[in-house]
């Protein structure tokens, strides 16, 4: 039979680190930073497991463990977040912070962990915040208007494959939010654009493209997020690579969309 | 007492659907506003049901755990989904795709219901592409295919290897547009923890709100279950960590049969194991085995040099390679189905020719492809994937081979329906992998999004309106009713016991001792001791977890440990009713393998004459032994086979 759970291999390193964690109770309690160590940590290990190791740790010392927001933990689910050293998921190029892994840190570092700040986002507790902005925005118009059945043969309009592509690579977005934490505006403009964008360039979501990017983006203005003012810091901090041409469409479904006003 | 009845209609296969839809009952429009109807779950299939639910103009109430409906379980899937349209004229067909499913379900599913969904499959695609869902695309503009294990044909639609993201935000799309025209009702963050009864029927739920910890009461004139499967009950699986059987276990306490417990998939390429601090296992798609070769080294001692870090794969001369999938299978090779795939790679392992620092994993190349196709057409199949890998194991799979190994995947057992999708209890419906479903004792790859979509988009919105219209009458109750204030009070008192344990160890640690006890006892291969040696570990495992637990904080507010101790309670039991099922099933058939029956050759054998039946468990009370029932399958349509893929 297969044990599970091996002991480490003597391959791995691990390291040791001081951690620098954002504690609130709730919503509209103070906050505050907490300092812990954590010792032996795998470097094959991810960021989360590090903190799964942290709040062991807490639990056994019978303190509250941290409270974050994961699920996946595959870096599709767009559900944790974490503000890790001053980049939205970390330092790492083009990955979540649940597929950060700790070998992108040195023994003795300390790391600071902060919720997304942003007005946008409000902090429900320690590093978890309140995303269902993102949700009421798509709901504004992030769809293509068509009912369940009744729809032509999935192969009756050919679509280029380069249209596709790139209506896929804008799809990629998996609302995460880390746009608007590296937004010194606050602006949700990369993840609108995304989704503006993919239906945009699709045939079947052309129709509606106009009215639907303004739509959005009165949503988002009204839900309290900045405006756009080219920075790129979004596309810096984007883990799934979304581009800011996706803005550039997104004006200009924006500008038809004013002419046709 | 339990009566199953499968409520087939009438005729030959290929018409029971239609002549179910024609003789069908319907509400009609100015009566569906009055009817509510609770959907708990936003994967594909809560999230297509809500959205047709809503489109038809019922008042419908959504619950998901997650901070947003789009972060459902089914964001993960990666591979692809499954659909007759016989679009590469390879010859496939509906029976085609049924028959498949059928036989790579080794026998043990519903023949009216698996037809039917080969029969909606294509619609599936339809839709999909209609709501803007960016499906791959061939130069001349019209959509791709490629295949998966156990199939012959290409029949697998995929979205680059992020297809299950974008069907759950296409349903999401929709389900949000829903949302803004008044017809759906959106909870987040929001759990259901027990489902009321009402004169034997279903007639709400109890949830906790898991931002104040606050129990609200919810009544509706049908409640259906689209909660995923269980297969977190091992710790370590390829789940997403919120993925839970608990409304399950509910609907099983509240007199729903549990069908087939332990019917659980193991998927064969998953990242290995890498260390005690793991907290899930990654998958890489299956249909990295379209492209990719599995092996491992034929002479054990290139496989311990390997081990010990003094030999790379790379080294290894062709010639001292054994692909023991294309040796052992050569009419599949690489294709075979993925309990066959998984055994195999445990055989190999067992035998001590793993590699890796474990042993316990085997090599996925594709050395062949890239020389075939160049690097680019490979790139362009699984960039992502390769990323995923490289990022987690810090290993180029341009260069060296992956490293694979079996991992708890998914569950093929789950509430037991009828062909409504209904379960034993009146009103109280089910769909997707928290039902028990159509894939009988294993799940071909790409077939869940499909039963996922078909249930929410094309049967449920049919089926559940035969219900509902014999309750046009009934109108809302109010929640202060005696049995909406009594279910209240029981999770009450349960959360209340658990807060009061205050034991020594932390839920997790709790958690991954059972799913040593699953994966040791109740995983790739079961045996009679065994499986009775889990029963016995389970009680004290659930006797550790009842008086020795630890949650800090308190019941108000948010509190993460105690959602996680609500559902590790559920888990237990279901661990143990897994190892029950498994224990009473004294066959091998698809993913459920018991050593005392194999072929000679180690495949496994299945003994018709005794087990061709769904093994559905009727719950008795707490610590009192649950009593089965049969569910007989009857097979007028295919021929029982031994399933052969060499
Ligand atoms: C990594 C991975 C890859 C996969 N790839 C493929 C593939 O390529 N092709 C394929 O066909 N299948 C694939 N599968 C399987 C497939 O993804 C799932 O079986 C399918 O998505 C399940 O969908 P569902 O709607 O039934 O449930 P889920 O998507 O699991 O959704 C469950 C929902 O229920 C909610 N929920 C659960 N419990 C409660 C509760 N108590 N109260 C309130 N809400 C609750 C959750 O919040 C969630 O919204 C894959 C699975 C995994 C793990
Ligand atoms: S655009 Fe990028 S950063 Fe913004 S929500 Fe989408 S994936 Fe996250
Ligand atoms: S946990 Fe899902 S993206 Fe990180």
């Amino acid at each position: 039979m297969v044990q599970q759970f091996k002991k480490k291999s003597n391959m791995e390193n691990s390291i040791n680190l001081t951690l620098k964690v954002w504690r609130q109770n709730g919503p509209k309690e103070k906050g505050r930073f907490e300092t812990y160590q954590v010792s032996n940590i795998s470097t094959d290990s991810s960021f989360l497991e590090m903190l799964d190791v942290l709040n062991e740790q807490l639990i056994n010392e019978g303190k509250e463990p941290v409270a974050f927001d994961h699920d996946c933990r595959e870096g599709i689910c767009g559900m944790c977040s974490l503000y890790i050293n001053g980049h939205p998921h970390g330092p790492d190029d083009r990955v979540t912070t649940c597929q950060l892994h700790m070998r992108n840190f040195n023994d003795g570092d300390t790391i600071t962990i902060e919720p997304w700040r942003s007005a946008g986002f409000p902090v429900i507790k320690d590093l978890i915040v309140d995303r269902q902005a993102f949700d009421k925005i798509i709901a504004a118009g992030g769809y293509v208007s068509v009912n369940t059945g009744g729809v032509p043969d999935a192969n009756a309009m050919p679509i280029s494959k380069a249209d596709a592509d790139e209506a896929m690579d804008a799809a990629s977005c998996i609302g995460c939010g880390a746009c608007v934490a590296a937004c010194k505006n606050g602006s949700a403009m990369l993840f609108v654009s995304a989704k503006v964008s993919q239906l945009a360039l699709l045939p079947q979501g052309k129709v509606e493209a106009a009215r639907r990017a303004k739509n959005m983006v009165s949503k988002m203005d009204e839900l309290g997020f900045g405006n756009c003012t080219n920075t790129g810091a979004c596309e810096v901090e984007c883990p799934k690579g979304i581009s800011l041409a996706n803005i550039a469409r997104l004006n200009r479904e924006f500008i038809k969309a004013k002419a046709q006003d | 007492m339990i009566k199953l009845d499968a409520k087939i209609p009438e005729g030959p296969l290929a018409q029971k659907w239609s002549n179910y839809k024609a003789n069908q009952k319907l509400v009609n429009p100015s009566n569906k506003r009055k009817l509510d109807v609770i959907i708990v779950g936003t994967g594909l299939a809560g999230a297509s049901a809500a959205s047709s639910l809503g489109e038809m103009g019922f008042n419908v109430k959504i619950f998901t755990i997650q901070d947003s409906p789009r972060r459902a379980h089914s964001i993960a899937a990666q591979g692809g989904i499954n659909a007759a349209k016989n679009y590469p004229n390879d010859g496939d067909s509906i029976f085609r795709l049924f028959y498949d499913t059928v036989k790579g379900g080794d026998y043990r599913a519903r023949e009216a219901n698996v037809y039917r969904l080969a029969e909606v499959s294509n619609s599936i695609i339809d839709q999909c592409v209609a709501q803007g869902v960016p499906f791959a695309r061939e130069y001349g503009g019209l959509l791709d295919n490629r295949s998966f294990g156990g199939a012959q044909v290409s029949r697998t639609f995929y979205a680059k290897g992020q297809t299950g993201q974008q069907l759950l935000l296409g349903a999401y799309q929709a389900l949000m547009r829903q949302v803004n025209a008044g017809t759906v009702e959106m909870h987040t963050r929001t759990e259901l923890v027990d489902i009321v009864i009402v004169d034997g029927k279903a007639r709400g739920i109890i949830t906790r709100d898991l931002v104040t910890g606050k129990l609200e009461k919810h009544f509706a004139h049908a409640v259906v279950l689209g909660t995923g499967g269980y297969g977190n009950a091992f710790f370590l699986s390829t789940n997403a960590m919120g993925s839970n059987g608990s409304a399950a276990l509910k609907a099983y306490h509240k007199g729903a049969a549990f069908a087939n417990p332990c019917f659980a998939q193991i998927h064969p390429t998953c990242i290995p194991v890498h260390g005690e601090f793991q907290s899930k296992l990654t998958l890489m798609s299956e249909s990295l085995r379209n492209d990719g070769r599995i092996w491992v080294p034929k002479k054990k001692e290139d496989a311990e040099a390997i081990r010990a870090g003094k030999l790379k794969p790379t080294q290894i001369a062709e010639e001292d390679r054994d692909y023991y999938l294309e040796r052992r299978y050569p009419a599949f090779g690489n294709l075979v189905p993925r309990d066959v795939a998984s055994r195999a790679a445990k055989e190999r392992c067992d035998a001590g020719f793993g590699v890796g620092t474990t042993g316990l994993a085997v090599y996925l190349d594709f050395k062949t492809s890239i020389e075939r196709l160049g690097k680019e057409a490979i790139e362009d199949r699984y960039g992502n994937l390769f990323q995923m890998y490289e990022k987690i194991v810090d290993d180029n799979p341009y260069e060296t081979p992956m490293m694979i190994y079996p991992a708890i995947h998914y569950t093929m057992g789950g509430i037991w329906v009828d062909y409504n999708l209904q379960t034993t209890v009146p009103g109280l419906f089910s769909i997707g992998e928290a039902n028990f479903s159509d894939h009988g004792a294993n799940r071909l790859g790409a077939s869940a999004l499909m039963q996922g979509l078909a249930d929410g988009y094309f049967v449920l919105p049919y089926t559940i309106q035969n219900y509902l219209a014999d309750d046009i009458a009934t109108p809302r109750m109010t929640t202060d009713e005696k049995e909406f204030v009594e279910a209240e009070k029981a999770i009450n008192d349960r959360i209340t016991k658990l807060m009061k344990i205050k034991g020594k160890r932390s839920v997790d640690s709790i958690h991954k001792e059972l799913g040593v006890v699953m994966w040791d006892f109740v995983g790739m291969a079961r045996n009679k001791e065994g499986l009775q040696k889990a029963l016995e570990r389970i009680k004290e495992v659930k006797k550790e977890f009842w008086t020795n637990v630890r949650i800090p904080g308190s019941e108000e507010g948010m509190n993460v440990e105690l959602e996680k101790a609500n559902r590790l309670a559920d888990f237990i039991e279901i661990g143990e009713l897994m190892a029950r099922d498994g224990l009473n099933r004294e066959e091998s058939c698809g993913g459920h393998f018991r050593e005392e029956y194999q072929t000679p050759e180690g495949e496994a054998l299945r003994q018709d004459d005794k087990f061709a039946y769904v093994s559905c468990w009727e719950y008795q009370g707490e610590d009192k032994a649950p009593v089965m029932h049969k569910e007989d399958l009857v097979f007028e349509n295919v021929k029982l086979i031994q399933r052969n893929y060499k």
